[in-house]
Order: structure tokens, then sequence, then C-alpha cells
């Protein structure tokens, strides 16, 4: 059974109007004064050092939103089924270890 | 407009014509007239600002650095065991590069609890990142607040602030201050606008994770700052002093041209030095002052250039530096030593915990380091 999540969309609107690159500093006449990302957070994705991908399983998510609300990054949009932002997950596995149905398995990213 | 005041009141209304608009602070004696003033200023309706209750000094600059990052100008203020609870968010607030300018009354450190003047407590907090200015009176606190502000929000510092004054012997003395029409600060002082700040519109991350890659050149850029605050310093003093009329730098020398021995002290102190100065040269003796008003960045090139010419340089610390000796006494030490001057020079811890340092205390410091074996600390005044 299904339950019908009624949570508040806080997906991450990817689809900007502004262009945005990331900007590598190289030399130090380039850095900002201070540790600032000249880019948003838009163009910085976070996920480079995940080793494993939460994958869920839709069929046996029961949609009670427990890994949405302990996703410390937050990675996770509240959809139903939830999605897993892999841009910005960082495979900590939270998710994971909180699902009380077992629906989210971990993928080896170096596989 | 000249008016008589306390410094922590000259503190409340240096930050009322710098034209702060966040006011964070947690009261602390005797800093407390400086927040009781601001608030009673906000509630008046003669300050725009936020005035925000916090329940300590951690909180008070952890407040002000949200406040400032999101592009307005904060002020706060503290004193003794407070400043050491915010030690942790003065880092931030200057490895962030936030300019935001603080009072500090010095007071000393407990235990034994006391509340009276002793620059223990700044001295302490000489490595977090803040540029340290040591007011000899009101006027100064009053001044120096609003060259704070000027000084620190240039984009080639971007570096706090912090304007010490002495507990009691400023903090609660009430002198002449002359107050800087608002119109005309503002001509001094135009409003904060930076370029880095929070901003729905633009997201960043701010103060996130920094790898080895990328720190140092962090630390690397506050040396810069740094070294153009030096300049820039100077620079605002006589700018000031072309508008105002009351001119600063990050030294001021009294009577030192011909001086043999030449006294370099900060804060209150200085002020009583140069009494006694002349009260010693009519005894026949070569006195002079160098009053370190800046810290913070440390003003090497001026110390050596006011101390070449001594046979001997006494520093009076109101510090000590435990295990060591002052905290003046080394730096000045360091700078001859740059220059390559070999100058006999006297360590003088005096007016620790309030102890008064009166001209007095003064001719006793000359007449013990013109009999003393040079290159050591002294204690003076310690009851035998």
């Amino acid at each position: 059974m299904l339950l019908q999540l009624k949570l508040p969309s806080i997906r991450l609107n990817k689809e900007i109007s502004v262009e945005e690159k990331k900007i590598e500093l190289n030399k130090v006449d380039e850095f900002p004064p201070m540790p600032v990302s000249l880019g948003s957070m838009r163009v910085n994705k976070t996920s480079s050092w995940r080793n494993f991908r939460p994958i869920i399983d839709g069929e046996k998510c029961i949609g009670c939103g427990i890994c949405w609300k302990f996703c410390p990054e937050p990675a996770i949009f509240p959809t139903n089924p939830p999605e897993v932002d892999y841009d910005y997950c960082k495979g900590c596995g939270i998710c994971i270890a909180n699902c009380p149905v077992d629906a989210i398995t971990r993928q080896d990213e170096t596989k | 407009m000249k008016t008589v005041m306390n410094g922590d009141f000259a503190a409340s209304y240096g930050a009322m014509t710098s034209d702060v608009k966040f006011v964070a602070a947690y009261p602390i004696t005797p800093q407390t007239l400086i927040v009781e003033k601001l608030s009673e200023l906000v509630a008046d309706g003669e300050l725009d600002a936020s005035f925000v209750k916090v329940e300590s000094e951690h909180s008070a600059m952890a407040a002000c650095i949200g406040a400032q990052a999101a592009g307005i100008r904060t002020f706060t203020a503290t004193s003794s065991q407070g400043l050491l609870l915010m030690c942790e968010v003065l880092h931030w607030a200057a490895r962030a590069r936030l300019p935001i300018v603080l009072a500090n009354v010095n007071r000393a450190i407990a235990p034994g609890w006391s509340i009276w003047a002793d620059a223990q407590d700044s001295i302490s907090q000489r490595d977090t990142g803040w540029m340290q200015v040591y007011a000899e009176n009101n006027q100064d606190v009053y001044d120096s607040i609003l060259m704070a502000y000027k000084i620190a929000e240039d984009n080639d510092v971007l570096l706090p602030m912090m304007v010490n004054l002495d507990a009691f012997f400023l903090s609660h003395t009430s002198e002449v201050v002359d107050l800087i029409d608002n119109d005309k600060a503002k001509e001094f002082l135009p409003a904060y606008d930076p370029e880095y700040k929070l901003d729905p519109n633009n997201p960043r991350a701010f103060g996130a994770l920094t790898s080895p890659e990328h720190y140092f050149e962090f630390t690397y850029k506050m040396f810069e700052a740094m070294e153009v605050a030096k300049k820039k310093i100077t620079q605002v003093g006589k700018e000031f002093g072309d508008i105002f009329g009351r001119y600063y730098d990050m030294t001021e020398s009294y009577k030192i041209d011909d001086a043999e021995t030449v006294l370099v002290t900060f804060g209150t102190i200085a002020g009583t030095a140069k009494e006694s100065v002349d009260r010693l040269r009519k005894e026949g003796k070569k006195v002079g002052n160098l009053k370190i008003r800046v810290f913070r960045p440390f003003p090497t090139e001026q110390i050596i250039d006011a101390l070449k010419n001594a046979k001997r340089v006494v520093v009076i610390d109101r510090d000590y530096s435990y295990g060591n000796e002052g905290a003046f006494y080394t730096e000045i030490k360091g700078a001859l030593y740059d220059a390559n001057l070999r100058i006999d020079t006297y360590g003088m811890i005096a007016g620790l915990g309030g102890r008064d340092v009166s001209t007095a205390v003064i001719k006793e410091i000359v007449e013990k380091a013109e009999t003393s074996e040079p290159n050591k600390t002294y204690f003076i005044g310690v009851k035998r």
C-alpha cells in the first residue's frame, strides 16, 4: 500500500536563467577574499566523493518519508516514491539504514 | 558638537555616527553602558537599527556574522570573559572577511575575579585575524570606531576591527567628546555595499569545506590584506584629520627626537606617560614616549623609525604572556631586530588588574630602567 506524501516540494530548480559555470581556482589572485563559492551550488556539484549509490525500489516503498527526513544533505526529494539527487548525494547511507521496509539498496560506484 | 560623556557612551555614539544597522550584544561590566545606550538609542528611534538581545557573547558575534554576511553594517561590544567566550567566532568573522567592528573594554581575566583595567583579554585574542586599536581617551574611542568601519570595509582589507578602551579609566570616566554631524559622517563613511553577501537570487556557499588545495591561499590573502591595512590606517587617519581636525596614525611619537629613553606605551597609560615625559624633562631627563595605537597590523616600520636613535627602550605592558614576557615587549624587540638595531630594552609589566599607573609609577619605571640590567622583564610595584 502506498501512502500519499503530503510534503512541500523543495526541489532545487536546476533550470536557471543566468549562465553559470564552475570556476576553477588556480592562482591566488583569482581567489575571492573569503571561502565562498564563486558559482552557485547549482554548478558546484558535491557528490564526487560518493562510494555507494542509494537505489530506491519504488515497488517496496511505502511513502513514509523517513529517508527524506533523515537525509542530512538533503538530497532526497519528497516525491512518491522519493527521488535521490545524485548531484549532491554523498552516499552516507543514512537513508538505507533508516528505511523501515528495506526499499533502499546500495550500489558500489566503482563497479 | 562638543559634549561630555564616558568612554562607553563614546563607543555607543561612535556606532551610531557610523550608521550601524544591526547590534547584537550581551552585557558585561564594564561594557554594560555601551549596550544600554545603544538599546536606548534604537528604542528612541535615534538609531535606525535592529537590536538583538542574545544569550551570550558567542551568540552576539555569531549574530553579527550572520547579519554582516547578509550585507549590513554591524556592531557589538564586550569585555574580558565575554571576549574570551567569543574566541571561536572571532576567528570565524576574520576568516570570513567580515568587516565587523567590536568595542572591547579592556578588563582583567579571572580568577581572581576582577572588573578592572588590564589588556590580557584582547592580547590573548591577538591571533584571531582582527585588527586591534588601543584608545587613549574617549575622543579616540569615538573617532576610532568611525575610522574602523572605513578601514575594515575597504575592498582590499575586509578584516574586522577591535577598538579597545581601558576599563573605568575610560569606560566610566567622563571627558569632552566632539561628536560628528551625521551628514558629515556619511560623506566620510559611505553606506556599506559589499561585493560578497548572502543573496537568495545568487545563492553561494559561504565558509564551506575548504580542501588543502585552497585553504593556504585564503590565509595568504589575509597576510596581503593586513599589509594593505597598514597603509590604509595611516591614510584614513590623515583623511579623518583633514576633515575633522583630529589626526590619527598607527603610532604617535611624543618628544622622541632627542630622547635617550623612549617609553613605549598603549591605551590610557600613553596619556599618563606623556605627562610623565614633561615632568621628567623638567628634571633634566631626556625622555620621550611612543604610543602604539594599532597593535594589529603591527606597525613595524613606524616603530623602527621612532626608536632608531634611542639609547633605551622601555616597554610598558598591561598584559603578560605567561612563560615569556609582555606581548608588546616581545614584538617591539622583534621590530628592532628586523632593523639590526641593538638597543637596550626593558620589559616593564605594570598596572595589571587595574592597578593605577600614575606619573609616580612611570617615574619609578624610568629610574628602574636606568639602574637595571637591560633585556629583561620587570614587574613594577610587586609588594615585597
